[in-house]
């Protein structure tokens, strides 16, 4: 018999090279979840916490806050942060539909990851435009 | 049985479930906010804080935030489950972490109720 030649247990990769693989549309949108949740966490949440207390602080420190994000590097910066929140809010709507078993078979996933991508862009692109 | 690590979840439905209904907590905030900024034709100064002198609005403020740190903790530990593997590393993250999330918390309270 052939088969008994084989291995009982086939020999387990020894590493994954993470620039080797093709990540699929769904594995782009859970991690670009992760990468935008990470940033929300690090820096998001102190610089909200820092903009709402000045914002309320006082007139002049609101006008000056306006003021500084007038400026266009101060606008890249606050697009990042609507990407990422829109991201992470399009994706979580996702993920939630997926749990109550929306969309789960593998057509359904990926076109729903396709459009997390797109609307989250598209929004971020108006985000910009408002801004600008 | 699974090595149960200390460093890991609660292995239990409670984390898995909290993070989807801070979520759907903090997306009602937001539609709130949006509403809002939408109902009065964007922000100046005088709106922004006859909102948060509201108390409902403080309120809703401290419960987006209360979600939005739990939220927060339970992805971020995910993440250090998932790529950190020593243990003593990822205690020391997840410590300073739950440091940070509980300092925020108090750095919100002082936003809304420490007054000027």
């Amino acid at each position: 018999m052939r088969g008994a030649e084989r291995p009982a247990v086939k020999p387990r990769p020894g590493y994954l090279n993470l620039i080797a693989i093709r990540l699929p549309l769904p594995g782009i949108v859970s991690i670009l979840h992760r990468i935008s949740g990470a940033f929300l966490f690090v820096v998001g949440i102190p610089v909200l916490l820092t903009f709402v207390g000045a914002s309320l602080a006082s007139q002049e420190s609101f006008a000056s806050l306006k003021a500084c994000v007038a400026n266009p590097l101060a606008k890249l910066v606050a697009l990042a942060f609507a990407w990422a929140y829109l991201h992470h809010f399009c994706a979580g709507i996702r993920y939630l539909l997926l749990d109550v078993q929306v969309g789960i078979d593998l057509p359904a996933a990926r076109r729903s990851s396709v459009v997390v991508l797109v609307v989250s862009l598209a929004l971020t692109l108006f985000v910009g435009w408002r801004l600008w | 049985m699974t090595d149960r690590k200390v460093t890991g979840a609660h292995y239990g439905l409670r984390d898995w479930l909290l993070q989807r209904l801070t979520a759907l907590a903090m997306a009602g905030y937001t539609a709130l906010l949006l509403a809002i900024v939408l109902w009065n034709g964007g922000l100046d100064y005088g709106l922004w804080t006859a909102l948060f002198a509201n108390a409902a609005f403080k309120v809703a403020t401290f419960l987006f935030m209360a979600a939005l740190l739990y939220h927060a903790w339970v992805g971020a530990r995910d993440i250090y489950m998932d790529y950190v593997k020593p243990a003593g590393v990822r205690l020391a993250l997840q410590t300073v972490s739950v440091l940070a999330l509980v300092a925020y918390l108090g750095w919100t309270i002082a936003i809304l109720w420490g007054g000027k």
